[in-house]
């Protein structure tokens, strides 16, 4: 009788004098009563097992899989295609990270999250990162327990209307009805901005990005408003994109960046140099037809950056070429921006604030070396 | 020989026995006190292993947040409310949110649900028919796809505000809801406020006397014409002394909507029918098995008595079915409050969406709000299944049941 002590603990690898005291000294009148006892350690042992881990990169090699939390579909950030492949600007951080990880940009499981979920999941573990068009608040930063690590587009937020309304800026929308998609900074930049040039409106918050534009285009409302690259997202889902404009204004600064939880710094390291070492090679001309090339030359910085010289991606914890990977995986950032919401994709964005900062946007990625 | 009893063991220490015991007696007590610190100690893991993940996260834990500003704007408010008042108060915006449409919701739910159960019983095909096709499509199809085939159904039909349906020019009727003339208060409101009062109080006492008359002496008192005077004579005459109680302010189109006026959010009105209807499917079948549980000995006897079939139904057979309709009848009652929390598809305020959806996203209180929310709908829901017991008891009680 005295057995099934050890040999729980033996199972639930656990020496933990706590559980061995419960369960070599609860000793039923039946052997299925401790049975059933015997069970409801177990659980409780699996839940105190959850802990907090701060080895993201541990968890995430022993899974063989990165968990990214992505929008629910915004073109050119996030969404699916029609065999259920996610493109994106988003998702080519998930796939980078997973690239210089496993070396293989297909190993990443994306949970699609509605944006008033997305902090929870994140939270909670459930996502290893959330790459998922939010905006780096201070607010966010500090209270919802994660970090930000850069930005992967300058945005802000502005306003779609019908073109048969016959309104050209934003200051003639006093009295409008106004959609949004709930727990968006958009929701209260929308009140301050209506507040700020004493206007009235109404606002009509959605759970979804999808719910908002199906009511905007039921005419439930007179302005869609979101930030601006998806507003433009948004206009090619429209019957006819071409009867709606984006209006002039843009009102707030909306940088979206990738979030990580607090308390692993290995892990904010690597989604934070993944970007940088996007916007490195971009600098550096290193794409993914020529990365190979690049990798032969004797140009010490090339060196440094692809890896046949120095050590730095095994500090992050990775491999030392683990920017090769990143760059095979999904190119450097330039054509990830052009594939997926620049010239080469239908939404067409200029690069304007997103260019490089040598060539007058604010992209800028700290050296590696 | 001594003949004195055996000495009985004491009472509580048998009590606690047979309450926790059961038929194992003090070996079931160890179990089950076994059992309790097991649940206590899973608990207590729970809590202590979410304190320290909130730790190491840096997660602010607590209720201060409820003091901080909001700062997004709510639709549709019932007390006023601003971007700059503090979460506290979008609490309490979307309960009161979450209130009113179920409040409305249920009044026509179990209006509707009786109609239709009452079509049902009816010895009329078509009746009957009309009543079992509503039912059995209603209640097969998701509450969710409902809500949102009313939200969709509601704004297609509607024009935009600019060619909105005038009602006689005062309402407005859009796709941005419906726009009444709001009542705002004048010199003669305290004064009717008090008479209106005054008549409601007078005429429930005088309907207690004229039950009392009845039952106890057999007596029938006509009290309506006293009742009519007491709740319109009455009033009216204030007005014609101190001035009308308010005057109506009109909607007037101004811009892109109406200023001015009160307006029903579509949002409101597709929650509020789509809900209702619902209900009512399962509330018809509810009320259908409470009167078919009546005997139709029942029934024949009221015709017998020379009652007509609605008095027959109305004065014997409902207050009897109503036993067995009250307790299902709670369930569903407080299904369609549950089910009030799929608003957010359809963008309604209630607290589900501006609470535990904006706030808890703006704030990342997770568990705080999660908690609040779970607690007062626990508690909206003992309230309701409270009220509806003691109703139910009155019913039992006043049938000597």
């Amino acid at each position: 009788m005295t057995l099934a002590g050890p040999v729980l603990n033996a199972w639930l690898g656990t020496d933990d004098p706590e559980t061995t005291f419960l369960v070599t000294t609860l000793k039923g009148p039946k052997p299925m009563k401790r049975v059933t006892l015997a069970l409801t350690l177990a659980l409780a042992a699996g839940l105190s097992a959850q802990a907090a881990d701060a080895q993201t990169l541990k968890t995430v090699k022993d899974r063989g899989m990165l968990s990214c939390g992505v929008s629910q579909g915004l073109p050119g950030f996030s969404s699916p295609d029609d065999k259920g492949n996610w493109t994106g600007l988003d998702v080519d951080v998930c796939r980078a990270i997973a690239g210089a990880i496993f070396n293989d940009p297909t190993k990443v499981k994306f949970v699609p999250l509605s944006a008033k979920d997305r902090f929870t999941a994140l939270q909670s573990g459930e996502i290893d990162v959330l790459s998922r068009n939010t905006t780096w608040t201070i607010s966010r930063d500090t209270s919802l327990g994660a970090n930000f690590t850069g930005v992967t587009y300058y945005d802000g937020q502005g306003f779609m209307v019908k073109k048969s309304l016959k309104v050209n800026s934003a200051l003639e929308l006093n009295s409008a009805s106004v959609c949004v998609q709930t727990g968006t900074t958009t929701e209260q930049n929308l009140a301050d901005y209506f507040k700020a040039n004493n206007m009235k409106y109404e606002v009509i918050a959605f759970g979804t990005n999808d719910e908002t534009v199906k009511a905007y285009e039921a005419g439930r409302c007179d302005v869609f408003t979101t930030d601006q690259s998806g507003l433009y997202a948004n206009r090619l889902k429209l019957a006819n994109p071409n009867d709606h404009m984006v209006l002039p204004e843009i009102i707030s600064k909306e940088p979206l960046g990738p979030m990580v939880r607090h308390g692993d710094d290995q892990w904010f390291d690597i989604v934070k140099w993944t970007l940088f070492a996007m916007l490195t090679a971009e600098e550096l001309g290193v794409t993914s037809k020529n990365v190979d090339e690049k990798a032969k030359l004797e140009n010490p910085e090339m060196k440094r950056v692809l890896g046949t010289d120095g050590n730095f991606g095994e500090q992050l914890g990775l491999t030392k070429d683990w920017v090769v990977r990143i760059v095979k995986a999904v190119g450097n950032y330039g054509e990830a921006f052009d594939r997926n919401v620049g010239a080469g994709s239908p939404l067409a964005i200029n690069r304007g604030l997103n260019n490089l900062w040598n060539k007058g946007g604010l992209q800028y990625a700290p050296p590696i070396r | 020989m001594s003949t004195e009893a055996r000495k009985p063991p004491p009472q509580i220490a048998l009590k606690i026995r047979r309450i926790l015991g059961g038929k194992a007696g003090w070996n079931g007590v160890a179990v089950q006190l076994a059992f309790a610190a097991i649940l206590g100690w899973i608990g207590y893991e729970i809590v202590s292993n979410a304190r320290a993940n909130l730790e190491n996260q840096h997660i602010a834990a607590g209720f201060g947040f409820l003091r901080n500003n909001a700062g997004f704007d709510v639709n549709q408010t019932l007390i006023s409310y601003t971007g700059s008042d503090t979460f506290l108060r979008v609490f309490v915006v979307g309960l009161l949110n979450t209130l009113v449409v179920s409040v409305v919701g249920i009044v026509f739910a179990t209006l509707i649900g009786f109609v239709v159960a009452l079509c049902r019983l009816s010895p009329n095909w078509l009746l009957s028919r009309v009543g079992e096709i509503y039912v059995e499509i209603i209640r097969n199809l998701p509450v969710l796809f409902q809500i949102l085939f009313w939200y969709l159904a509601v704004l297609a039909a509607l024009p935009n505000p600019r060619q909105s349906i005038s009602l006689l020019g005062i309402a407005f009727l859009s796709n941005r809801g419906l726009v009444i003339p709001s009542p705002v208060g004048g010199s003669g409101l305290e004064p009717f406020l008090a008479v209106l009062a005054l008549g409601i109080v007078a005429s429930l006492v005088l309907r207690f006397y004229a039950r009392r008359a009845l039952f106890q002496q057999g007596q029938v008192i006509r009290i309506w014409p006293y009742v009519l005077g007491l709740l319109f004579g009455l009033p009216l005459a204030t007005i014609l002394v101190f001035g009308l109680p308010f005057t109506f302010e009109l909607p007037q189109l101004k811009g892109f909507n109406f200023a001015g006026g009160s307006r029903i959010i579509p949002e409101f009105v597709a929650l509020t029918l789509a809900l209702s209807t619902y209900t009512a499917a399962f509330i018809a079948e509810i009320v259908r098995a409470g009167i078919l549980s009546v005997h139709k000995g029942q029934m024949e006897a009221g015709a017998s008595l020379g009652l007509s079939r609605g008095a027959t139904l109305r004065l014997i057979v409902v207050p009897q079915a109503m036993r067995v309709i009250v307790p299902p009848l709670t369930n569903q009652y407080l299904n369609l409050t549950k089910n009030s929390s799929l608003a957010v598809a359809i963008g309604y305020p209630d607290l589900v969406s501006v609470f535990a959806g904006t706030s808890l996203s703006q704030t990342g209180q997770a568990i705080e709000i999660i908690a609040m929310t779970m607690g007062i709908y626990l508690l909206i829901s003992l309230l309701t299944s409270a009220i509806m017991s003691i109703y139910g008891w009155r019913v039992s009680r006043s049938l000597g049941a």
